[in-house]
């Protein structure tokens, strides 16, 4: 807050009553004050409706209908007070430079330089010293700060670490049972032609990074899988990463008609037949597919594990 | 006896203290009548109801992603296996009285919050209220907007619900997607692979009830202090200069307005918390990484980054063995980072065009000048198109389009309508500035024929109201003679000299 206040003594008389300055802004100032008590009366009335709707444990509607209208008018009776019956003015307030002089800016300046200069120069050994030993103390806190926070990344070379601390590996090996969020195993009769499913490796239900979309397409479009994966599905299954390439968000749409995945996020899509890759939207990436057999029992099973991380991109992906 | 009394403490308090004089000053303090000076006034109230709810919600609500079973009133949810912090918040939700109508309040008035700043910036810009000797002032308004941003995303988490889940798993990836240090920094903050080690909850907590506040509050007080320090802005008008302040003051006219005022906008905020849902997590569920709703869309202020994530093209880079998701990093990192460093540092790229170093007291009309309201124009145009486009889906299904041409159509538009934008406003403010009396009330030419034939054209008197009637402003008296001068009888007046 400044301090320059106006000089308190000078040539100025008190104000006059009726100055015009201090009449009220309304014309029929009588009328102005029964509005705003009436929205003051109403205001009151308001709160103890309020009051009343908590203590008899009214609903929602009730409590908001009471303390808006308890806030709004008794909100608008001051503020119709105060625009329509306190002084009109306008006043005026004088604006005052608020920068130093240039000599106590010189001086300032000196201080620091100056002053300051003298020391620091003449022990620039100290200086130096002092420097470098904070400089330490900034990076060395920042180990607890940042370090402390979390596990480091794996490296990709670390293929088979735990997925809670590896962006490269799932849970999901040869001979992993497909299971349903409940641990529900899947057989090879679950799903009808058009049928889709989430479902995780057998002991890891519900993970985030493991997460595979199950579609069941008709046997004539089976052969139609990418050269090199022809027998990555089994009996019309096909399996991907749920895990949109592109943020992460879970590629939960599956149109039959068209043979597409579609992330619901930012509505990248995903062409199912042709090796589920994007045709559409920022996706920068085909969904990695996971290669699933069934085996004697009826069981679906993964016939192997990705072939790659799966999930958005990230520097050290290769 | 009460003034007695008054006098009394003061004194107390001014040996102390020395209050009297720097208080005085405040009280005399004048504040500029115009609206738009009260968009500001919204955003600090919002506030205001944003740390008293928050208060509230923060006595019910448990940080914590631990398992229990759903056993409250919700029956649907019941012996579903939740999180405490999703049971807790449908809990205050539903089992708290008023709980529902003070959690639907916090998240209106965050959304207000936000919306008044944004409104409150447009309109210190679009003036050149943040001209010398204001820059500092500006800097930390656009602080205090990131940082509601930031504190808005980490409230909205909280709930654990399906949406808000959703968002986190968003914000992890875009993290990841910094070059160099992405996944170190997603694994620190999260505490591993998404989804993390359960500590995501409680950070999130305490940086959006204790961290973020704080500085908020603390760039609140510079804000409101610079304010103070430095005196209002004021339009041009009559007696209106470069070198005064012309307005109501402090206490009592202002006073009572802007407590009106605390008050309506209290009221229509709890207004909408009562009957305009808002966030109903229980709809959405406990969130789960592999479940996903569909049409998801974040609060209208993070619109424009999802925006800007949908319409960019899938340009991953790939080599020497790395990988930068540019489909990532460019549109959420770097294009939040353009817009708020542009945003900050925007005063002195003006001051160093105009080369204009002189104090600025007065505002401009936008209209006055061109350039930098063609400049603000292509900003609001370029971050609407942006926020727009976060629900291309919505309007592919609205409008029965292709989502592929609506697409297309933000991806083109994101790039041509700020430069259209940016052109219109110029030109427009041009025409403005060179229609006469543009704005004003026309007054009528009356046309009369002297005795000798001559004829003179003079505009006729002022309509009443359109003439200055106001009266020459003066400064805040002191003293006041309580007792009409015709009553006065010489005693019990006060007869101190101003």
């Amino acid at each position: 807050m400044s301090d320059e206040s106006p000089p308190l003594e000078g040539p100025l008389p008190p104000a006059a009553l009726d100055d015009p300055h201090l009449l009220p802004y309304a014309k029929h100032p009588e009328a102005a004050q029964a509005v705003a008590a009436v929205a003051m009366v109403i205001g009151f009335l308001g709160f103890i409706g309020f009051g009343v709707a908590y203590w008899v444990a009214a609903s929602t509607g009730w409590e908001a209908i009471t303390l808006g209208v308890g806030l709004l008018a008794l909100g608008f009776g001051v503020t119709a007070w105060g625009k329509y019956l306190m002084p009109q003015g306008p006043f005026v307030e004088e604006r005052h430079e608020f920068h130093s002089t240039e000599a106590e800016r010189d001086a300032m300046t000196a201080a620091i330089t100056e002053r300051g200069g003298m020391v620091v120069r003449r022990r620039k050994l100290l200086g130096t010293l002092f420097a470098l030993g904070s400089a330490a103390m900034g990076v060395v806190l920042l180990f607890p700060l940042l370090r402390s926070l979390g596990p480091k990344p794996a490296k990709a070379e670390d293929h088979r670490g735990p997925t809670a601390t590896s962006l490269f590996t799932t849970n999901w090996k040869k001979g992993s049972q497909l299971v349903t969020v409940d641990g529900r195993t899947v057989t090879v009769g679950d799903l009808d032609v058009g049928g889709v499913l989430t479902v995780f490796p057998r002991g890891f239900a519900g993970s985030s990074a493991d997460q595979v979309i199950l579609i069941r397409l008709s046997k004539v479009l089976q052969p139609l899988a990418p050269p090199g994966r022809t027998d990555w599905g089994v009996a019309g299954y096909v399996a991907y990463s749920k895990m949109c390439t592109h943020l992460g968000c879970p590629v939960g749409l599956y149109q039959e008609q068209t043979q597409q995945l579609v992330c619901p996020c930012h509505q990248s899509i995903f062409d199912v037949l042709s090796g589920a890759i994007p045709e559409f939207g920022p996706a920068p990436r085909p969904l990695p597919q996971l290669p699933i057999t069934v085996d004697d029992a009826g069981y679906l099973r993964a016939n192997g594990t990705f072939d790659q991380a799966v999930g958005p991109g990230f520097w050290e992906r290769p | 006896m009460i003034d007695k009394t008054i006098d009394k403490s003061l004194r107390w308090v001014d040996d102390r203290l020395g209050v009297a004089k720097g208080g005085r000053t405040f009280l005399d303090k004048i504040f500029p009548d115009h609206w738009s000076f009260m968009l500001g006034e919204i955003a600090l109230y919002s506030f205001v109801v944003l740390l008293a709810t928050g208060v509230f919600l923060s006595l019910y609500y448990v940080p914590s992603a631990h398992e229990i079973v759903y056993h409250g009133s919700y029956v649907p949810l019941r012996g579903q296996r939740v999180s405490e912090a999703y049971a807790s918040s449908v809990g205050l939700s539903f089992d708290v009285r008023s709980g529902l109508l003070m959690r639907q309040a916090h998240h209106w008035a965050a959304d207000i919050f936000l919306g008044s700043i944004a409104v409150h910036m447009a309109r210190v810009f679009f003036t050149g209220a943040f001209r010398k000797p204001r820059e500092f002032n500006w800097i930390v308004g656009v602080s205090m907007l990131i940082l509601g941003i930031v504190n808005g995303f980490l409230g909205y988490s909280l709930p654990d619900d399906l949406v808000s889940g959703t968002g986190i798993r968003i914000a992890y990836s875009i993290i990841e997607s910094i070059p160099l240090v992405g996944s170190y920094l997603a694994f620190f903050v999260f505490g591993g692979n998404y989804p993390g080690n359960g500590v995501i909850i409680p950070r999130f907590y305490i940086l959006h009830v204790l961290i973020v506040p704080l500085i908020l509050i603390g760039l609140l007080a510079a804000h409101l202090g610079l304010l103070v320090k430095q005196k209002h802005t004021q339009f041009k008008g009559k007696g209106k200069t470069e070198h005064n302040v012309v307005g109501s003051p402090m206490f009592p006219t202002f006073m009572a307005k802007t407590t009106g005022f605390l008050f309506m906008t209290t009221a229509v905020i709890f207004l909408l918390g009562g009957f305009a849902q808002i966030n109903p997590i229980w709809q959405f569920g406990q969130y789960e990484p592999y479940q996903i709703s569909y049409a998801v869309q974040p609060d209208w202020y993070m619109g424009w980054l999802d925006g800007a994530l949908r319409i960019m093209p899938s340009w991953e880079w790939v080599g020497w063995g790395h990988t930068i998701p540019l489909e990532v990093f460019l549109p959420a990192v770097i294009f939040p980072g353009l817009i708020f460093n542009i945003l900050i540092i925007w005063p002195f790229i003006e001051s160093r065009h105009t080369k204009d170093l002189a104090y600025h007291n007065l505002l401009d009309r936008p209209r006055d000048r061109p350039k930098r309201t063609g400049a603000g124009a292509a900003m609001l145009t370029l971050l609407g198109m942006t926020f727009f486009a976060s629900s291309t889906d919505v309007m592919a299904n609205f409008f029965d389009l292709p989502l592929k041409s609506v697409l297309w159509f933000f991806r083109i538009a994101v790039v041509v309508a700020p430069v259209i934008a940016y052109f219109l406003a110029y030109q427009i403010c041009n025409e403005m500035r060179a229609a006469e009396g543009i704005g004003k009330r026309k007054r009528a030419l009356v046309v009369s024929r002297s005795a000798t034939g001559e004829y003179t054209t003079v505009e006729s008197d002022p309509r009443p109201g359109d003439g200055s009637e106001e009266l020459d402003a003066v400064p805040v008296p002191t003293y006041i003679d309580l007792v009409p001068p015709e009553l006065a009888t010489g005693e019990g007046v006060r007869r101190v000299m101003r």
